[in-house]
């Protein structure tokens, strides 16, 4: 039984003694573990075990390691080596020694023993020892020393350091030679003041050097400034005035200056007139392409270029003079004044009143300024006075005008030349025939008022165009929300001239232009002004609705507005903020207002033709507009007996005011003639006469005509066109005979029958659109192209690190369980060898006993034999 | 001691005192009267203030008699019976008492008349002054009846009274609206109202018998503001607001019979409506026919020969007097032959256009509510629907699109109106006749809806958008008619210019040089600017 073990370590003996390639030639040592597949280039490392080697290696181990636990499991004592290094193979036996030594050293080395310096070892200087030195009592000044901190010479450094031998030996030899009193006296410490004196010397010679340096850079600096000025553009003021600076910073400066200094570039070509005018088309075409998606339904998505207004003299090349530097002419007192720019601003509304006022006085008191500028404002009140509307507004802005002049005041006195009073009258004669280039921003609508005041139309528009370049928004920060608030104001000028008698529709015609630009700078404010004139007619118009049940025609402003409204925003948008409530405004004053007089009828057909231009591109139907025209046609039928067709209110088949455009005498046809009538007349109409009757119905008669005219062109593609235009054509053909009605009517009436019996009435019948087909669902495979073979797919870093993980914890796991399971049959079989150990030594032992007792029996039996014998 | 000679002394006092003092202390008159039989002269200064010119004065003078006649009625200081004339008492043989009751009595009839004057002062503050006064003595007439029978046999009401003071309040030259809406306070209290609604009756009969029948629009005028202040409560036991509590036989009081109200409320309706009525008068009455009449009257159905009438005048009565056929055919099985065809030709264009466009949209949204209507039928409306829509304003094109929509979901065979596969490039004039007033005949059901594709292209977007729905297959959902009912211009227009911020705001990209010029130079050609 005990035999096992000792056969194998037999055989781990021999293996021991056996070399690997050995052990690995042996056929009865070698394992080799069978692939299932040849994969090429790929290394094993486990392509042949050696079972014994690695079980033997394996159990050696455990002998060392665990066996020796097991046997000192139980035991509470054990022995343990601590001696440095002992159990270190890879260190030699010397260095060994030299660490138990230091680690000796320190052990003594205690805590209290740090300050203990010279216990055990001496200290030298110049391989003298310290404490011998100490003896000798040459007494350094320690004051002397204090002095001359931080100026160390060669000298003293020696003598105090390197010199500690040779001031030894001087001492020593002055105390030889002790008689002579001077030499004797020039000791230690005259030796220390002369260093002294050296040492100060040779500072007062570097500041010398030092200064003189400084002195030749800064004439160098000097000169070169002198040929640099020539070949550069002058350096401005504020460097100049720091030259004060370290020479270096400068250079420094001076020479990256020259290093990055811009290097002349090849200029823009210029655009030839073809370019230009094609890029002028693209952008058109783009801004049409826009228009029409928008007049479709379609939501803009990305923001419309602001488009900006381009001058004449616009060279296309992107450059915009966004800093006014150039000095604008204007004047001051009536005098050119060229430096003081930003004062002149201010004073554009002042040198208004001036001009008015003749006899200005000049004085350098401020007070009589005040006193001149009260006179000037009283004045405006006069004029202002003369016009009902303007008197009280002007007294409002009073105050306010006077704040901002005594604010003006300190500027100006100070600059206030001093003329003689001819000269001065002389020049603002001059000046007042011509306007000043700058102006204020009006702060109310008064102002403007009484900026405007006076001024033909033309000059007018040129005021309000120069206001708005002189605010322009990129000069100042607040100029943006005054030229927003020039914009309302202007519209609110508009409907004042447009409710004056008689209307200035003029001036209204020439502000155009300006209310354009304005409404391209700030579509914002344009808008919400637009709307909120717009929101208070409706609320207007809705309230007296509610109490009459008819509403007036809309007055002349509101038309104004209407057409406003119309240059400024595209008409032809699906949906537009302003556009469509205008035109719902529009439809809700053609069918709500009764047509009571022939002023009525022009308004109407004033609002018509608004209409026919606002729906002129999108071709969109207005129903409001053709039962309109075909009412007021039905004004001018005479025979109102049996109608073929239906008229739509707020006409009436018959009544009091349906005849309002029969005319009353056939001769007055001859003598008529086409001519505009003027928008006014929709506000005020004058007729003297019969005959002047006559030939504004005829006139209405015919707008009508042409209006109906443009609406079949423009209606021409509608599916229900026969039946929208069937009134009309009745009447036409059946009611209105073209006979009665002067020949240019003749000729429309003749072209409108052709137009609408031109018009197929007959279309397919309605279907709904086909819905799109559900597409089936697809089940063909889906096909990714695979590029990185042998890599785990589909899933990123993070979780195929995971997975990494986790799979060696998995191995690791099974590896240790292997282990455990190792050892506990290690230490089983160690136990059961014990075991079996000490049973055998008990056997063997009880068989000793036996084997005692036996002799011992037979000894005493043959004793006992021989006894008997 | 005779009246008249006590009368003359009394006059010629005022006639002493100045202007001033003429202001004397009404109340304290009156407490001097009430306090003794001496003073009973000084009634006549009372009844002089109340003839003044200031309103002021008249304001106290008519305090002052309602309390002194109702102390007097209280007291029972007034003559009761049968009163005989103011000569005849004197010389009378009767007791002082007698005679003072008497005297009191002619002085409170004189001062009835003047108050009842009073009702026609240019003042409203007289006139409402005299009003409650008057008010006041009917209630103590009522109380204190001065008539002197059997009161366990009779019930007193002061009728006489009250049908004075409605009879000055039916002014046939003055417009008495306010003092009306003053009195409708009374009208609360039910024996009041039951006897004013007959003495309209009576009135009215009166006036315009004499009138023969003409039409009187102030009076008419009156009396509908009158009648239409009038409201019948619905159940019987509310029935408990009384002026005058009769003490015996309160129940068998007719005035406190629901039954008996609502019979003299219809007679007063048809006494009035059986003559001829101004038409706003006739638009008026049917606006509130159905729901201030109609539920009151004891027998609806004797509306119906007035209703029939409104139909058939045509035009926006026609469309009032819908609302109460409604009632009557819904709730009271009144059977009116071709209904739907006259519906059919009340469509004309200008139901887009009247003040009463929601209502009737309304209405005839219940009428074709109806699932068993034929098909020819719902078509012909549908198709008359939209081809009137080719004249209507926005506003109303948002009710008839979903109108027409809802018409064609509850009909699905209605669909071909939209839907209708042919043959390729088969095209044909619309078939549909206009003009044929019968339904059935007007072949609408082989047309097709062109007018709303044609109203795609409608310059608001909103009515364009509503309009794309009968290109894709409808939803199953109706669409709900009444949110759109009462829109108004305003309010669509609202609808854009209160939209929150837009982002970018498009601009004209024509460059405006002059007022005239642009959109195709049309307002240019006709009109210059001076």
């Amino acid at each position: 039984m005990g035999k096992v073990p000792k056969k194998r370590s037999m055989a781990d003996k021999v293996r021991k003694t056996k070399t690997s390639t050995e052990i690995k030639n042996n056929p009865f040592e070698v394992k080799i573990n069978r692939k299932k597949f040849d994969i090429l280039g790929q290394k094993s490392k486990h392509d042949v075990g050696l079972p014994g080697v690695s079980r033997s290696k394996a159990i050696n181990k455990r002998k060392d390691t665990l066996l020796k636990e097991y046997k000192q499991k139980g035991k509470s004592s054990k022995f343990i080596d601590r001696r440095f290094g002992e159990y270190d193979t890879n260190m030699a036996p010397e260095d060994k020694i030299l660490q138990r030594f230091a680690m000796e050293r320190q052990r003594n080395h205690d805590k209290k023993d740090v300050y203990n310096l010279n216990e055990e070892e001496e200290l030298t200087h110049y391989g003298q020892s310290l404490a011998e030195m100490e003896k000798f009592n040459d007494n350094v000044n320690s004051d002397d020393e204090s002095e001359e901190k931080g100026l160390l010479s060669a000298e003293l450094t020696a003598s105090h350091f390197g010199g500690g031998g040779l001031l030894r030996r001087k001492t020593s030899g002055d105390q030889e030679g002790g008689e002579e009193g001077a030499p004797r006296a020039k000791s230690r410490q005259e030796l220390i003041e002369e260093l002294i004196q050296k040492s100060k010397q040779e500072k007062r010679d570097r500041q010398v050097q030092k200064e003189e340096s400084q002195e030749l850079t800064e004439k160098l600096d000097h000169d070169w400034k002198n040929i640099q000025a020539l070949m550069v553009k002058k350096i401005p003021r504020a460097d100049r005035v720091e030259e004060e600076k370290p020479k270096l910073e400068q250079y420094d400066m001076m020479v990256r200056e020259l290093v990055f200094e811009m290097k002349a570039q090849p200029s823009e070509r210029l655009k030839t007139p073809e370019e230009v005018a094609r890029e002028e088309r693209e952008k058109l075409q783009k801004l049409e392409a826009d228009r029409l998606r928008r007049m479709m339904g379609d939501q803009v998505v990305e923001s419309s270029q602001s488009q900006t207004h381009m001058s004449a003299d616009d060279l296309n090349d992107g450059f915009i003079l966004d800093k006014d530097d150039q000095k604008t002419l204007s004047y001051q007192d009536g005098k050119w004044n060229i430096e003081e720019e930003k004062g002149e601003d201010k004073d554009g509304k002042e040198e208004e009143g001036e001009e008015e006022e003749s006899e200005a006085e000049e004085g350098d008191e401020e007070e009589e300024e005040e006193e001149e500028e009260d006179e000037e404002e009283e004045e405006e009140e006069e004029e202002g006075s003369s016009e009902e509307e303007d008197a009280h507004s002007d007294l409002e802005s009073e105050q306010e005008s006077e704040d901002e002049e005594t604010q003006q005041e300190e500027e100006e006195t100070s600059a206030q030349p001093s003329l003689s009073k001819e000269e001065l009258n002389a020049q603002q004669e001059a000046a007042k025939a011509e306007l000043p280039y700058t102006f204020t921003a009006p702060e109310s609508l008064s102002d403007l008022k009484d900026l405007l005041q006076g001024h033909t139309p033309d000059n007018q528009r040129i005021i309000v165009a120069r206001t708005q370049k002189s605010n322009h928004a990129s000069l100042a920060v607040g100029n943006k929300l005054k030229l927003q608030k020039l914009l309302g104001f202007l519209l609110e000028y508009v409907e004042d001239l447009a409710t004056r008698s008689p209307p200035e529709l003029t001036t209204i015609d020439k502000l155009i232009p300006e209310l354009y630009t304005l409404c391209q700078m700030f579509p914002e404010a344009a808008c919400k002004t637009m709307q909120s004139i717009l929101g208070d007619a409706g609320h207007s118009t809705e309230e007296v609705l509610e109490v009459k049940g008819h509403l007036p025609f809309p007055t002349l402003d509101m038309i104004v507005y209407l057409k406003l409204t119309a240059l400024l925003f595209p008409t032809s948008d699906f949906r537009h903020p302003v556009t469509t409530p205008a035109l719902l405004y529009i439809s809700q004053a053609l069918t709500k207002c009764p047509v009571r007089s022939l002023q009525d009828v022009t308004s109407g057909l004033v609002l018509c033709c608004l209409a026919v231009e606002y729906v002129s591109f999108s071709k969109r139907f207005l129903p409001e507009l053709i039962n309109f025209l075909a009412g007021t046609l039905h004004l001018a039928v005479q025979d109102k007996t049996s109608l073929g067709y239906i008229v739509v209110p707020p006409f009436r088949p018959s009544g009091k005011c349906s005849d309002l455009l029969v005319v009353s005498d056939s001769e007055s046809c001859k003598s008529w003639s086409q001519k505009s009538l003027p928008l006014s007349a929709a506000q005020l109409l004058e007729l003297k006469n019969n005959l002047d009757k006559d030939h504004h119905r005829l006139t209405c008669l015919s707008t009508c005509l042409d209006l109906v005219k443009r609406c079949c062109l423009l209606y021409k593609d509608l599916m229900s066109f026969s039946h929208i235009f069937q009134p009309i054509r009745t009447l036409l053909s059946k009611h209105l005979s073209a006979q009665a009605l002067p020949d240019p009517l003749k000729e429309l009436h003749s072209e409108i029958l052709e137009i609408i019996s031109g018009v197929p009435a007959a279309h397919s019948r309605l279907i709904l659109e086909k819905k799109k087909p559900i597409p089936l669902k697809l089940l063909t495979p889906k096909i990714v192209e695979i590029l990185d073979y042998g890599k785990k797919r589909g899933s990123n870093r993070e979780e195929r690190e995971r997975e990494r993980l986790k799979h060696k914890y998995k191995k690791e796991f099974k590896g240790a369980l292997r282990e455990i399971r190792k050892d506990t049959r290690f230490l089983a079989r160690e136990k059961l060898n014990e075991v079996m150990d000490r049973d055998s030594e008990r056997k063997k032992k009880v068989r000793e006993l036996f084997g005692s007792l036996a002799t011992q029996e037979g000894e005493w039996k043959a004793l006992k034999r021989r006894k008997n014998k | 001691m005779a009246p008249a000679k006590r009368r003359n002394v009394s006059l010629a006092k005022t006639a002493e005192k100045s202007v001033k003092k003429a202001k004397i202390d009404l109340n304290a008159k009156v407490e001097i009267i009430l306090e003794s039989r001496k003073n009973a002269n000084d009634v006549f200064d009372v009844l002089e203030a109340l003839e003044s010119e200031k309103e002021k004065d008249v304001g106290s003078a008519v305090n002052a008699c309602s309390k002194l006649f109702c102390t007097l009625l209280e007291k029972k200081e007034l003559f009761l019976g049968k009163l005989p004339e103011e000569e005849e008492a004197v010389s009378g043989e009767s007791s002082a008492e007698e005679k003072y009751q008497m005297f009191m009595r002619h002085r409170y009839n004189s001062c009835v008349e003047l108050l009842l004057e009073h009702l026609r002062h240019d003042l409203h503050g007289v006139q409402e002054n005299a009003l409650c006064c008057l008010m006041k003595f009917a209630a103590a007439e009522g109380k204190h009846p001065l008539e002197d029978l059997d009161w366990t046999e009779h019930y007193s009401f002061p009728r006489e009274l009250l049908q004075s003071v409605v009879d000055r309040l039916l002014s046939k030259t003055t417009d008495n609206s306010l003092l009306i809406s003053r009195f409708q306070e009374f009208l609360e209290m039910d024996d009041v109202r039951y006897y004013v609604m007959s003495s309209i009756r009576e009135n009215v009969g009166k006036v315009m018998d004499k009138n023969k029948g003409a039409l009187l629009p102030i009076f008419q005028n009156n009396v509908f503001t009158l009648m239409s202040n009038i409201s019948i409560p619905s159940q019987e036991s509310e029935l408990t607001n009384f002026m005058v509590q009769q003490e015996d036989k309160h129940e068998d009081w007719k005035a406190a019979k629901l039954n008996e109200h609502k019979r003299v409320f219809e007679r007063m309706w048809l006494g009035f409506l059986k003559y001829k009525l101004p038409s706003n008068m006739y638009k008026k009455i049917l606006v509130i026919l159905h729901d201030s009449i109609l539920p009151h009257m004891s027998k609806p159905t004797l509306m119906i020969d007035f209703l029939t009438a409104a139909y058939e005048v045509g035009g926006a009565i026609s469309l009032l007097a819908l609302n109460g056929l409604f009632v009557l055919i819904h709730q009271h099985n009144l059977d009116y032959p071709d209904f739907y065809k006259k519906l059919y030709n009340l469509l004309e264009p200008s139901v887009f256009h009247v003040k009463y466009r929601a209502r009737f949209f309304h209405l005839a949204n219940l009428f074709l509510s109806s699932s068993h209507l034929p098909v020819y039928l719902v078509a012909a409306f549908a198709k008359r629907l939209a081809r009137l829509a080719l004249t209507a304003p926005p506003t109303a094109l948002l009710i008839v699109l979903p109108f027409i929509y809802n018409l064609i979901r509850r009909h699905p065979s209605c669909r071909v109106l939209i839907h209708k596969p042919t043959t390729e490039g088969e095209v044909l004039e619309d078939p549909y006749l206009m003009d044929e007033e019968d339904p059935v005949q007007c072949r609408a059901l082989e047309s097709s809806l062109w007018e709303i594709k044609t109203l795609q292209k409608h310059y608001h977007p909103d009515v364009a958008k509503t309009a794309m729905a009968i290109n894709t297959p409808l939803s199953g959902k109706e669409d709900d008619i009444d949110e759109v009912l009462e829109i108004t211009t305003h309010e669509l227009m609202e609808r854009d210019l209160k939209k929150s911020q837009i982002k970018n705001i498009a601009l004209e990209f024509e460059i405006a040089t002059e007022l005239l010029k642009g959109g195709g130079n049309v307002l240019g050609q006709h009109f210059c600017l001076d």
